[in-house]
Protein backbone atom coordinates (compact mmCIF):
# COMPACT_ATOMS: atom_id res chain seq x y z
CA UNK A 1 0.00 0.00 0.00
CA UNK A 2 1.40 3.36 -0.88
CA UNK A 3 -0.46 5.15 1.85
CA UNK A 4 2.38 7.28 3.15
CA UNK A 5 1.40 10.19 0.96
CA UNK A 6 -2.25 9.82 1.78
CA UNK A 7 -1.48 9.96 5.45
CA UNK A 8 0.49 13.10 4.90
CA UNK A 9 -2.57 14.76 3.38
CA UNK A 10 -3.27 18.18 4.85
CA UNK A 11 -5.71 18.39 7.71
CA UNK A 12 -9.24 19.45 7.21
CA UNK A 13 -10.33 17.22 4.40
CA UNK A 14 -13.64 15.58 4.88
CA UNK A 15 -14.16 12.65 2.58
CA UNK A 16 -17.06 11.45 4.55
CA UNK A 17 -19.45 14.16 3.58
CA UNK A 18 -18.79 14.53 -0.11
CA UNK A 19 -21.48 13.67 -2.62
CA UNK A 20 -19.69 13.28 -5.92
CA UNK A 21 -21.49 13.32 -9.27
CA UNK A 22 -20.47 10.69 -11.81
CA UNK A 23 -21.81 9.18 -15.02
CA UNK A 24 -22.33 5.45 -15.39
CA UNK A 25 -20.15 4.17 -18.22
CA UNK A 26 -20.96 0.52 -18.01
CA UNK A 27 -22.42 -2.03 -15.68
CA UNK A 28 -20.53 -5.22 -15.05
CA UNK A 29 -22.09 -8.17 -16.85
CA UNK A 30 -21.33 -10.62 -14.08
CA UNK A 31 -22.24 -8.27 -11.22
CA UNK A 32 -25.16 -5.89 -11.73
CA UNK A 33 -24.17 -4.01 -8.55
CA UNK A 34 -20.79 -3.01 -9.94
CA UNK A 35 -20.58 -0.11 -12.35
CA UNK A 36 -17.77 1.77 -13.97
CA UNK A 37 -18.34 5.50 -13.48
CA UNK A 38 -16.64 8.55 -14.87
CA UNK A 39 -15.95 11.50 -12.58
CA UNK A 40 -14.22 14.28 -14.52
CA UNK A 41 -12.40 11.65 -16.63
CA UNK A 42 -11.38 9.56 -13.63
CA UNK A 43 -12.94 6.14 -13.97
CA UNK A 44 -13.49 3.81 -11.08
CA UNK A 45 -15.89 1.11 -9.99
CA UNK A 46 -18.71 2.06 -7.66
CA UNK A 47 -21.35 -0.05 -5.98
CA UNK A 48 -24.96 0.29 -7.17
CA UNK A 49 -26.41 -1.86 -4.40
CA UNK A 50 -28.18 1.06 -2.71
CA UNK A 51 -30.14 1.90 -5.86
CA UNK A 52 -31.91 -1.43 -6.20
CA UNK A 53 -35.31 0.23 -6.38
CA UNK A 54 -34.36 2.47 -9.25
CA UNK A 55 -31.46 0.96 -11.11
CA UNK A 56 -29.39 3.37 -13.16
CA UNK A 57 -28.37 2.53 -16.71
CA UNK A 58 -25.21 3.44 -18.63
CA UNK A 59 -25.36 7.15 -19.40
CA UNK A 60 -27.26 7.98 -16.20
CA UNK A 61 -25.80 10.32 -13.61
CA UNK A 62 -25.51 9.37 -9.95
CA UNK A 63 -24.31 10.95 -6.73
CA UNK A 64 -21.54 8.88 -5.19
CA UNK A 65 -20.68 8.71 -1.52
CA UNK A 66 -17.85 6.56 -0.11
CA UNK A 67 -17.86 4.32 -3.17
CA UNK A 68 -21.62 3.79 -3.34
CA UNK A 69 -24.11 5.43 -5.69
CA UNK A 70 -26.69 7.09 -3.40
CA UNK A 71 -29.14 8.64 -5.84
CA UNK A 72 -29.86 9.15 -9.50
CA UNK A 73 -29.74 12.76 -10.62
CA UNK A 74 -30.13 14.69 -13.84
CA UNK A 75 -27.15 15.78 -15.90
CA UNK A 76 -27.93 19.40 -15.05
CA UNK A 77 -27.96 18.64 -11.34
CA UNK A 78 -24.73 16.68 -11.73
CA UNK A 79 -23.08 19.73 -13.28
CA UNK A 80 -24.48 21.89 -10.50
CA UNK A 81 -23.16 19.51 -7.88
CA UNK A 82 -19.67 19.53 -9.39
CA UNK A 83 -19.81 23.31 -9.38
CA UNK A 84 -20.84 23.22 -5.73
CA UNK A 85 -17.82 21.06 -4.91
CA UNK A 86 -15.59 23.53 -6.74
CA UNK A 87 -17.09 26.44 -4.82
CA UNK A 88 -16.61 24.64 -1.55
CA UNK A 89 -12.99 23.98 -2.51
CA UNK A 90 -13.65 20.27 -2.36
CA UNK A 91 -13.37 19.18 -5.98
CA UNK A 92 -9.77 18.09 -5.43
CA UNK A 93 -10.74 16.09 -2.36
CA UNK A 94 -13.58 14.55 -4.37
CA UNK A 95 -11.23 13.45 -7.13
CA UNK A 96 -8.76 12.17 -4.57
CA UNK A 97 -11.55 10.11 -3.05
CA UNK A 98 -12.64 8.69 -6.40
CA UNK A 99 -9.05 7.87 -7.33
CA UNK A 100 -8.73 6.07 -4.01
CA UNK A 101 -11.66 3.72 -4.69
CA UNK A 102 -10.55 0.14 -5.16
CA UNK A 103 -7.60 0.89 -2.85
CA UNK A 104 -6.21 3.29 -5.40
CA UNK A 105 -5.76 0.48 -7.86
CA UNK A 106 -6.11 1.96 -11.34
CA UNK A 107 -6.68 -1.47 -12.71
CA UNK A 108 -9.48 -2.25 -10.39
CA UNK A 109 -11.69 -3.91 -12.95
CA UNK A 110 -10.66 -1.45 -15.59
CA UNK A 111 -8.38 1.47 -16.12
CA UNK A 112 -8.68 4.94 -17.55
CA UNK A 113 -6.54 4.01 -20.51
CA UNK A 114 -7.69 0.53 -21.42
CA UNK A 115 -10.26 0.17 -24.16
CA UNK A 116 -12.10 -2.89 -23.04
CA UNK A 117 -13.12 -3.78 -19.55
CA UNK A 118 -11.35 -6.58 -17.83
CA UNK A 119 -13.41 -9.03 -15.95
CA UNK A 120 -12.78 -9.10 -12.25
CA UNK B 1 -11.53 39.29 -5.30
CA UNK B 2 -11.23 35.59 -6.00
CA UNK B 3 -13.37 34.78 -3.04
CA UNK B 4 -16.38 36.76 -4.11
CA UNK B 5 -16.07 35.49 -7.66
CA UNK B 6 -16.70 32.04 -6.29
CA UNK B 7 -20.30 33.02 -5.74
CA UNK B 8 -22.03 31.62 -8.75
CA UNK B 9 -24.84 34.08 -8.91
CA UNK B 10 -23.60 37.11 -7.12
CA UNK B 11 -26.52 39.30 -7.96
CA UNK B 12 -28.99 36.71 -6.75
CA UNK B 13 -26.96 36.28 -3.55
CA UNK B 14 -27.10 39.99 -2.91
CA UNK B 15 -30.82 40.18 -3.62
CA UNK B 16 -31.55 37.21 -1.35
CA UNK B 17 -29.48 38.79 1.41
CA UNK B 18 -31.54 41.95 1.00
CA UNK B 19 -34.72 39.94 1.26
CA UNK B 20 -33.47 38.42 4.51
CA UNK B 21 -32.96 41.93 5.89
CA UNK B 22 -36.49 42.86 4.86
CA UNK B 23 -38.05 39.77 6.41
CA UNK B 24 -36.12 39.79 9.68
CA UNK B 25 -38.02 41.56 12.43
CA UNK B 26 -35.56 44.04 14.01
CA UNK B 27 -37.30 43.56 17.35
CA UNK B 28 -36.42 39.85 17.38
CA UNK B 29 -33.23 37.89 17.82
CA UNK B 30 -33.23 34.75 15.67
CA UNK B 31 -31.22 31.65 16.51
CA UNK B 32 -31.01 29.16 13.63
CA UNK B 33 -29.07 25.94 13.97
CA UNK B 34 -27.37 24.46 10.95
CA UNK B 35 -27.32 20.80 11.88
CA UNK B 36 -24.80 19.63 9.30
CA UNK B 37 -21.04 20.15 9.56
CA UNK B 38 -20.92 20.68 5.80
CA UNK B 39 -23.09 23.75 6.26
CA UNK B 40 -20.86 25.00 9.08
CA UNK B 41 -17.88 24.72 6.76
CA UNK B 42 -19.68 26.54 3.96
CA UNK B 43 -20.91 29.32 6.29
CA UNK B 44 -17.35 30.14 7.31
CA UNK B 45 -15.84 29.55 3.90
CA UNK B 46 -18.22 32.02 2.27
CA UNK B 47 -18.39 34.41 5.19
CA UNK B 48 -22.17 34.12 5.15
CA UNK B 49 -22.59 35.68 8.55
CA UNK B 50 -21.54 38.98 7.05
CA UNK B 51 -24.47 38.86 4.69
CA UNK B 52 -26.93 38.41 7.53
CA UNK B 53 -28.32 41.08 9.83
CA UNK B 54 -26.91 41.01 13.33
CA UNK B 55 -30.07 39.67 14.85
CA UNK B 56 -29.77 36.39 12.92
CA UNK B 57 -27.40 34.13 14.77
CA UNK B 58 -26.27 30.83 13.28
CA UNK B 59 -25.62 28.10 15.84
CA UNK B 60 -23.42 25.24 14.73
CA UNK B 61 -24.98 21.86 15.25
CA UNK B 62 -23.75 18.35 16.01
CA UNK B 63 -23.55 17.13 12.41
CA UNK B 64 -19.84 16.44 12.20
CA UNK B 65 -19.40 12.71 12.85
CA UNK B 66 -15.73 12.97 13.81
CA UNK B 67 -16.43 15.80 16.24
CA UNK B 68 -19.19 14.12 18.23
CA UNK B 69 -17.30 10.88 18.73
CA UNK B 70 -16.10 10.63 22.34
CA UNK B 71 -12.41 9.97 22.81
CA UNK B 72 -13.11 6.64 24.53
CA UNK B 73 -14.41 5.19 21.27
CA UNK B 74 -11.21 6.13 19.45
CA UNK B 75 -9.22 4.53 22.26
CA UNK B 76 -11.36 1.38 21.99
CA UNK B 77 -10.79 1.13 18.24
CA UNK B 78 -7.05 1.62 18.67
CA UNK B 79 -6.98 -0.97 21.48
CA UNK B 80 -8.39 -3.55 19.08
CA UNK B 81 -5.87 -2.60 16.43
CA UNK B 82 -3.03 -3.04 18.91
CA UNK B 83 -3.62 -6.77 18.88
CA UNK B 84 -1.39 -8.93 16.71
CA UNK B 85 -2.31 -9.22 13.06
CA UNK B 86 -4.99 -6.52 13.06
CA UNK B 87 -5.15 -3.83 10.38
CA UNK B 88 -6.93 -0.61 11.38
CA UNK B 89 -8.82 0.73 8.35
CA UNK B 90 -10.69 4.04 8.38
CA UNK B 91 -11.57 7.08 6.30
CA UNK B 92 -8.91 9.77 6.11
CA UNK B 93 -11.02 11.98 8.39
CA UNK B 94 -10.25 9.73 11.33
CA UNK B 95 -6.49 9.71 10.97
CA UNK B 96 -5.67 12.85 12.94
CA UNK B 97 -8.38 12.55 15.56
CA UNK B 98 -6.67 12.41 18.95
CA UNK B 99 -7.16 9.48 21.28
CA UNK B 100 -5.73 9.38 24.80
CA UNK B 101 -2.48 7.88 23.51
CA UNK B 102 -2.42 9.70 20.21
CA UNK B 103 -4.22 9.68 16.87
CA UNK B 104 -4.35 6.71 14.49
CA UNK B 105 -1.67 8.51 12.47
CA UNK B 106 0.60 8.71 15.51
CA UNK B 107 -0.06 5.06 16.27
CA UNK B 108 0.95 4.25 12.71
CA UNK B 109 4.24 6.02 13.28
CA UNK B 110 4.73 3.74 16.30
CA UNK B 111 4.18 0.64 14.18
CA UNK B 112 0.44 0.04 14.06
CA UNK B 113 -0.86 -1.15 10.69
CA UNK B 114 -3.17 1.75 9.83
CA UNK B 115 -4.70 2.16 6.37
CA UNK B 116 -6.82 4.85 4.80
CA UNK B 117 -9.75 3.62 2.77
CA UNK B 118 -12.17 5.74 0.79
CA UNK B 119 -14.98 3.22 0.91
CA UNK B 120 -16.05 0.56 3.41
CA UNK B 121 -16.06 -1.90 0.51
CA UNK B 122 -12.34 -1.26 0.12
CA UNK B 123 -11.80 -2.30 3.73
CA UNK B 124 -13.48 -5.58 2.79
CA UNK B 125 -11.27 -5.81 -0.28
CA UNK B 126 -8.26 -5.25 1.97
CA UNK B 127 -9.38 -8.20 4.10
CA UNK B 128 -9.72 -10.44 1.07
CA UNK B 129 -6.23 -9.46 -0.05
CA UNK B 130 -4.72 -10.09 3.39
CA UNK B 131 -6.13 -13.45 4.45
CA UNK B 132 -3.51 -13.87 7.19
CA UNK B 133 -4.52 -10.57 8.82
CA UNK B 134 -7.71 -9.25 10.34
CA UNK B 135 -9.07 -5.99 8.96
CA UNK B 136 -11.11 -3.88 11.36
CA UNK B 137 -13.01 -1.04 9.70
CA UNK B 138 -13.60 1.88 12.05
CA UNK B 139 -17.06 2.88 10.84
CA UNK B 140 -18.21 6.41 11.46
CA UNK B 141 -20.86 8.70 10.08
CA UNK B 142 -24.54 9.56 10.06
CA UNK B 143 -27.23 8.00 7.89
CA UNK B 144 -25.36 9.20 4.80
CA UNK B 145 -22.61 6.66 5.39
CA UNK B 146 -24.30 3.93 7.43
CA UNK B 147 -26.05 2.27 4.43
CA UNK B 148 -22.69 1.75 2.70
CA UNK B 149 -21.31 0.05 5.81
CA UNK B 150 -24.50 -2.03 5.99
CA UNK B 151 -24.21 -3.21 2.41
CA UNK B 152 -20.51 -3.97 2.90
CA UNK B 153 -21.39 -6.16 5.88
CA UNK B 154 -24.05 -7.94 3.82
CA UNK B 155 -21.40 -8.60 1.17
CA UNK B 156 -18.93 -9.84 3.82
CA UNK B 157 -21.55 -12.30 5.00
CA UNK B 158 -22.47 -13.41 1.48
CA UNK B 159 -18.81 -13.94 0.60
CA UNK B 160 -18.07 -15.46 4.02
CA UNK B 161 -15.08 -13.18 4.61
CA UNK B 162 -14.05 -14.09 8.14
CA UNK B 163 -11.05 -11.86 8.68
CA UNK B 164 -13.11 -8.67 8.53
CA UNK B 165 -15.00 -6.76 11.19
CA UNK B 166 -16.61 -3.39 11.73
CA UNK B 167 -16.20 -1.24 14.82
CA UNK B 168 -19.51 0.52 14.52
CA UNK B 169 -19.82 4.19 15.51
CA UNK B 170 -22.67 5.15 13.24
CA UNK B 171 -25.00 7.71 14.76
CA UNK B 172 -28.43 9.01 13.83
CA UNK B 173 -29.27 12.67 13.48
CA UNK B 174 -32.86 12.95 14.70
CA UNK B 175 -32.20 11.93 18.36
CA UNK B 176 -29.35 14.45 18.48
CA UNK B 177 -31.68 17.23 17.34
CA UNK B 178 -34.18 16.11 19.95
CA UNK B 179 -31.49 16.18 22.67
CA UNK B 180 -30.50 19.69 21.67
CA UNK B 181 -34.09 20.85 21.85
CA UNK B 182 -34.43 19.25 25.29
CA UNK B 183 -31.31 21.00 26.54
CA UNK B 184 -32.31 23.80 28.92
CA UNK B 185 -29.51 26.16 27.86
CA UNK B 186 -30.57 26.05 24.20
CA UNK B 187 -33.13 28.34 22.70
CA UNK B 188 -33.52 27.81 18.98
CA UNK B 189 -36.03 29.24 16.55
CA UNK B 190 -35.54 26.99 13.55
CA UNK B 191 -33.25 24.53 11.80
CA UNK B 192 -31.32 24.49 8.56
CA UNK B 193 -31.64 20.76 7.88
CA UNK B 194 -28.82 18.53 6.69
CA UNK B 195 -28.55 17.91 2.96
CA UNK B 196 -26.89 14.58 2.36
CA UNK B 197 -28.28 12.75 5.38
CA UNK B 198 -31.67 13.60 3.96
CA UNK B 199 -30.92 11.88 0.63
CA UNK B 200 -31.14 8.70 2.71
CA UNK B 201 -33.76 9.44 5.39
CA UNK B 202 -35.86 11.83 3.28
CA UNK B 203 -37.85 14.66 4.80
CA UNK B 204 -40.49 12.81 6.81
CA UNK B 205 -38.40 12.07 9.93
CA UNK B 206 -38.19 15.81 10.59
CA UNK B 207 -41.93 16.18 10.78
CA UNK B 208 -41.99 15.59 14.55
CA UNK B 209 -39.85 18.70 15.09
CA UNK B 210 -42.55 20.65 13.41
CA UNK B 211 -45.43 18.90 15.14
CA UNK B 212 -44.06 18.60 18.65
CA UNK B 213 -41.72 21.55 18.88
CA UNK B 214 -43.26 24.01 16.43
CA UNK B 215 -39.83 24.70 14.92
CA UNK B 216 -39.54 25.26 11.15
CA UNK B 217 -36.94 23.22 9.31
CA UNK B 218 -35.64 23.69 5.79
CA UNK B 219 -33.44 20.99 4.21
CA UNK B 220 -30.75 23.01 2.50
CA UNK B 221 -28.08 22.75 -0.18
CA UNK B 222 -24.52 23.88 0.47
CA UNK B 223 -23.96 26.88 -1.77
CA UNK B 224 -24.29 30.40 -0.38
CA UNK B 225 -27.45 30.94 -2.38
CA UNK B 226 -28.93 27.66 -1.11
CA UNK B 227 -28.36 28.60 2.50
CA UNK B 228 -29.59 32.16 2.08
CA UNK B 229 -32.73 30.89 0.35
CA UNK B 230 -33.24 28.45 3.21
CA UNK B 231 -32.99 31.32 5.68
CA UNK B 232 -35.59 33.24 3.66
CA UNK B 233 -37.87 30.19 3.82
CA UNK B 234 -37.38 29.93 7.59
CA UNK B 235 -38.09 33.63 8.11
CA UNK B 236 -41.25 33.42 6.02
CA UNK B 237 -42.49 30.50 8.10
CA UNK B 238 -41.72 32.34 11.33
CA UNK B 239 -43.37 35.49 10.04
CA UNK B 240 -46.58 33.68 9.19
CA UNK B 241 -46.50 31.67 12.41
CA UNK B 242 -46.11 28.43 10.49
CA UNK B 243 -43.86 25.48 11.24
CA UNK B 244 -43.33 22.93 8.50
CA UNK B 245 -40.64 20.86 6.81
CA UNK B 246 -39.55 22.37 3.54
CA UNK B 247 -37.03 21.04 1.05
CA UNK B 248 -34.82 23.68 -0.53
CA UNK B 249 -32.38 20.99 -1.80
CA UNK B 250 -34.86 19.24 -4.09
CA UNK B 251 -32.31 18.74 -6.82
CA UNK B 252 -30.62 16.17 -4.60
CA UNK B 253 -32.99 15.24 -1.76
CA UNK B 254 -36.11 13.20 -2.57
CA UNK B 255 -38.95 13.64 -0.06
CA UNK B 256 -39.11 9.90 0.59
CA UNK B 257 -35.34 9.36 0.88
CA UNK B 258 -33.64 6.20 -0.37
CA UNK B 259 -35.71 3.16 0.59
CA UNK B 260 -33.14 0.58 -0.50
CA UNK B 261 -30.56 2.30 1.72
CA UNK B 262 -32.96 2.37 4.68
CA UNK B 263 -33.74 -1.29 4.11
CA UNK B 264 -30.05 -2.25 4.13
CA UNK B 265 -29.56 -0.31 7.38
CA UNK B 266 -32.57 -2.00 8.96
CA UNK B 267 -31.32 -5.44 8.01
CA UNK B 268 -27.85 -4.99 9.46
CA UNK B 269 -28.23 -2.49 12.31
CA UNK B 270 -30.38 -1.96 15.35
CA UNK B 271 -30.52 1.04 17.66
CA UNK B 272 -28.26 1.04 20.69
CA UNK B 273 -30.16 1.76 23.90
CA UNK B 274 -27.92 4.77 24.36
CA UNK B 275 -24.64 6.20 23.07
CA UNK B 276 -22.34 8.92 24.29
CA UNK B 277 -21.92 12.04 22.15
CA UNK B 278 -19.13 14.45 22.86
CA UNK B 279 -20.63 17.60 24.31
CA UNK B 280 -24.17 16.25 24.39
CA UNK B 281 -23.64 13.33 26.76
CA UNK B 282 -25.60 10.10 26.57
CA UNK B 283 -28.49 10.17 24.13
CA UNK B 284 -30.94 7.30 24.05
CA UNK B 285 -31.43 5.42 20.78
CA UNK B 286 -29.05 7.69 18.96
CA UNK B 287 -26.57 5.23 17.48
CA UNK B 288 -26.43 1.95 15.61
CA UNK B 289 -25.00 -1.42 16.55
CA UNK B 290 -24.91 -4.57 14.48
CA UNK B 291 -27.67 -7.13 14.78
CA UNK B 292 -26.87 -10.58 16.18
CA UNK B 293 -26.98 -12.05 12.68
CA UNK B 294 -23.83 -10.02 12.00
CA UNK B 295 -22.08 -10.77 15.32
CA UNK B 296 -19.22 -12.53 13.50
CA UNK B 297 -18.33 -9.24 11.85
CA UNK B 298 -18.89 -7.07 14.91
CA UNK B 299 -15.52 -5.95 16.28
CA UNK B 300 -17.11 -5.21 19.66
CA UNK B 301 -18.20 -8.82 19.95
CA UNK B 302 -15.08 -10.40 18.48
CA UNK B 303 -12.52 -8.49 20.50
CA UNK B 304 -11.97 -7.35 24.05
CA UNK B 305 -12.90 -3.69 24.11
CA UNK B 306 -11.80 -1.64 27.14
CA UNK B 307 -14.92 0.53 26.94
CA UNK B 308 -13.42 3.15 29.23
CA UNK B 309 -15.11 6.51 29.30
CA UNK B 310 -12.56 9.24 28.72
CA UNK B 311 -13.21 12.85 29.51
CA UNK B 312 -11.87 15.52 27.19
CA UNK B 313 -8.73 17.43 28.14
CA UNK B 314 -9.83 19.75 30.93
CA UNK B 315 -8.94 23.03 29.32
CA UNK B 316 -10.63 22.16 26.03
CA UNK B 317 -14.23 23.32 25.82
CA UNK B 318 -15.30 21.17 22.88
CA UNK B 319 -18.57 20.29 24.56
CA UNK B 320 -19.68 23.87 25.02
CA UNK B 321 -18.69 24.72 21.45
CA UNK B 322 -20.52 21.66 20.12
CA UNK B 323 -23.69 22.69 21.88
CA UNK B 324 -23.36 26.21 20.56
CA UNK B 325 -23.03 27.66 24.07
CA UNK B 326 -19.56 28.98 23.24
CA UNK B 327 -18.25 30.25 19.92
CA UNK B 328 -15.05 28.53 18.80
CA UNK B 329 -12.79 31.49 19.55
CA UNK B 330 -14.18 31.73 23.09
CA UNK B 331 -12.52 28.41 24.01
CA UNK B 332 -9.39 29.02 26.08
CA UNK B 333 -7.24 26.84 23.81
CA UNK B 334 -8.48 28.14 20.46
CA UNK B 335 -5.72 29.27 18.14
CA UNK B 336 -2.98 28.86 20.74
CA UNK B 337 -2.63 25.31 22.02
CA UNK B 338 -5.31 23.99 19.65
CA UNK B 339 -4.86 24.61 15.92
CA UNK B 340 -5.59 22.55 12.78
CA UNK B 341 -1.91 21.60 12.70
CA UNK B 342 -1.92 20.51 16.35
CA UNK B 343 -5.51 19.71 17.24
CA UNK B 344 -6.39 18.98 20.84
CA UNK B 345 -10.11 18.52 20.25
CA UNK B 346 -11.84 16.86 17.32
CA UNK B 347 -13.60 20.06 16.29
CA UNK B 348 -10.24 21.35 15.16
CA UNK B 349 -9.50 18.23 13.09
CA UNK B 350 -12.32 17.92 10.62
CA UNK B 351 -12.94 20.72 8.13
CA UNK B 352 -16.57 20.34 9.17
CA UNK B 353 -15.71 20.97 12.79
CA UNK B 354 -16.71 24.47 13.74
CA UNK B 355 -13.28 25.26 15.28
CA UNK B 356 -11.33 24.32 12.14
CA UNK B 357 -13.85 26.13 9.94
CA UNK B 358 -13.67 29.22 12.13
CA UNK B 359 -9.89 29.07 12.23
CA UNK B 360 -9.50 28.59 8.46
CA UNK B 361 -12.02 31.08 7.20
CA UNK B 362 -12.90 33.67 9.78
CA UNK B 363 -10.23 36.05 8.56
CA UNK B 364 -11.96 36.23 5.19
CA UNK B 365 -15.14 37.61 6.63
CA UNK B 366 -14.27 41.25 6.51
CA UNK B 367 -12.93 40.99 2.99
CA UNK B 368 -16.15 39.41 1.75
CA UNK B 369 -18.40 41.98 3.29
CA UNK B 370 -16.33 44.76 1.82
CA UNK B 371 -16.34 43.18 -1.62
CA UNK B 372 -20.05 42.58 -1.65
CA UNK B 373 -20.81 46.11 -0.61
CA UNK B 374 -18.82 47.24 -3.63
CA UNK B 375 -20.09 44.55 -6.00
CA UNK B 376 -23.05 44.45 -8.39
Amino acid sequence: MNDENELAAPPGECHMCLAIPGRIIEISTDNPDSALVDVVSVRRRVDLGLLQDDRPQPGDWVLIHVGFAMSKISEEDANDQMQTLRMLGESEAALQEVKGYGLGDEDNGTSTSSQGEKTT
Amino acid sequence: MKFVDEFRERELVTRTAEEIRRLADPARHYRFMEVCGGHTHAIYRFGLKDLLPENIELIHGPGCPVCVLPMGRIDDGLAIAQQDGVIFAAFGDMMRVPGTTGSPLEHKARGMDVRIVYSPSDALKLARGNPDKHVMFFAIGFETTAPSTALTLMRARAQDVRNFSVFCNHVTIIPAIRAILDSPDMRLDAFIGPGHVSTVIGCRPYEWIVKEERKPIVISGFEPLDMLQSIVMLLRQLQSGEAKVENQYRRVVPWEGNRAALKAMAEVFQLRPYFEWRGLGFISQSALRMRDAFAKWDAEQRFEVPGVRVTDPKAAQCGEVLKGVLKPHQCKLFGHECTPEHPIGALMVSSEGSCAAYYNYEHRKTATATMLSQAV
